[in-house]
């Protein structure tokens, strides 16, 4: 927020958009100011309790690539801690990967991008079509989840991701948090989030990511920043050849 | 010789009857449930249905909560949790004393909700730092 700014009244929305969300948008540049900030008074507005998922929703996730410092792992971080991520294993295979960071390198000529990859929100969710249970599931808002209770570990849906999205947990648990519950034989994935949403919060990652590379928001809100943004640039949806409309975008790639 | 059979039958019976007090019930083997509320009078139903119908509570908030995204509702395990978990380990369960499990142990049914859900009131995750 120390981007000088004679406006008053912007001057004024930008405080609040930052007090509410308790961000800051220091990264960003003047002419993205005032869209991190609409994306922060829009990510606040919390669903009235009793009330479902709406589906003329559709949460989506906007990651600039070129934005993403080449090393750093504070939206892992973040995704871990938020998501009490915790447990050691023997095998580092068998780790639960919620959000990973990966690297592209041309070969013609060296030019590295990294980007940190996870579950894609797809409109069609191939987890979904293959889950033997149900419990695959998307939600109205477009938010792509595992039904724990239903889930038999069968990983099924590992297989069809494309993304290599999903994790099994391989050991018991006891130190979820109470808002996250996971467990042994049980399929996991990025959840966007879906318990700090609900309360009107965005996701961990696009909290910490000191970049500003990642946008949260409704990509069916013409008015929101991140469907402004896919309006004005070009963005990628990784594998757009599978035809999945997932709600995750990359910007630079 | 029979009567002498039969008073030391009596008495062997007796004997067999005898250590009670420490288990409860009516000639009951099992210890009865220690069932102590730490925050009473706040419950979202009466005992006498909550005893009966918990499950089936927990069983609807649940798919409501996950599949159609309801929050807030008034059944909710995370809310159980915070008011019934021991005030001596914070958590639900662990012993015989503990919410939960005393009742679940006394009728010998499974309690799986914590294979997944976090037993401890106000337990925050330390997450994984690299």
């Amino acid at each position: 927020m120390n981007a000088p700014d004679r406006n008053p009244r912007r001057a004024f929305i930008a405080a609040a958009g930052a007090g509410v969300a308790g961000l800051g948008f220091t990264a960003i540049a003047p002419g993205l100011h005032l869209m991190a900030v609409g994306e922060a008074a829009a990510a606040v507005e919390a669903r009235k309790a009793g009330t479902s998922a709406s589906p003329a929703v559709r949460w989506g996730l906007l990651i600039d690539a070129g934005k993403c410092a080449p090393g750093c792992t504070k939206c892992i971080d973040a995704c871990h801690t938020e998501n009490g991520v915790s447990e050691k294993l023997p095998d580092p295979r068998q780790k639960s990967q919620w959000i990973r960071k990966i690297e592209l390198v041309d070969r013609r000529n060296g030019r590295k991008t990294e980007l940190p990859m996870m579950c894609q929100h797809c409109a069609n969710p191939p987890c979904v079509d293959v889950c033997p249970t149900g419990a695959s599931m998307k939600r109205a808002d477009g938010i792509v989840l595992v039904d724990r209770h239903t889930c038999i570990g069968c990983r099924y849906c590992m297989m069809a991701c494309p993304y290599k999205a999903r994790s099994l947990v391989h050991v018991p648990l006891t130190e979820q948090n109470p808002e996250v519950p996971r467990g042994q034989g049980c399929v996991e994935s990025c959840t966007l989030c879906v318990h700090r949403v609900d309360k009107g919060q965005t996701p961990a990652c696009v909290e910490s990511c000191p970049e500003g590379a990642m946008l949260f928001g409704d990509l069916n809100d013409p008015s929101s920043a991140i469907a402004k943004r896919i309006a004005s640039v070009p963005t990628t949806l990784v594998r757009s050849d599978l035809r999945l409309n997932q709600g995750v975008r990359y910007q630079g790639l | 010789m029979k009567l002498l059979r039969i008073l030391s039958t009596l008495l062997f019976a007796a004997i067999a009857v005898s250590p009670a007090p420490t288990v409860a019930g009516e000639g009951g083997r099992t210890p009865k449930p220690v069932v102590t509320i730490e925050n009473p009078g706040k419950c979202v139903a009466p005992a006498e249905e909550m005893r009966r119908n918990h499950m089936e509570m927990l069983k609807h908030q649940r798919d409501r909560t996950l599949r159609a995204g309801i929050r807030g509702e008034p059944a909710s395990l995370n809310a159980c949790i915070d008011c019934h978990a021991s005030k001596k380990t914070g958590s639900v369960l662990g012993g015989k004393e503990n919410f939960c499990e005393s009742c679940h142990s006394y009728v010998a049914v499974k309690l799986d909700c914590f294979e997944c859900h976090q037993p401890k009131a106000k337990f925050k995750a330390a997450g994984l730092k690299p």
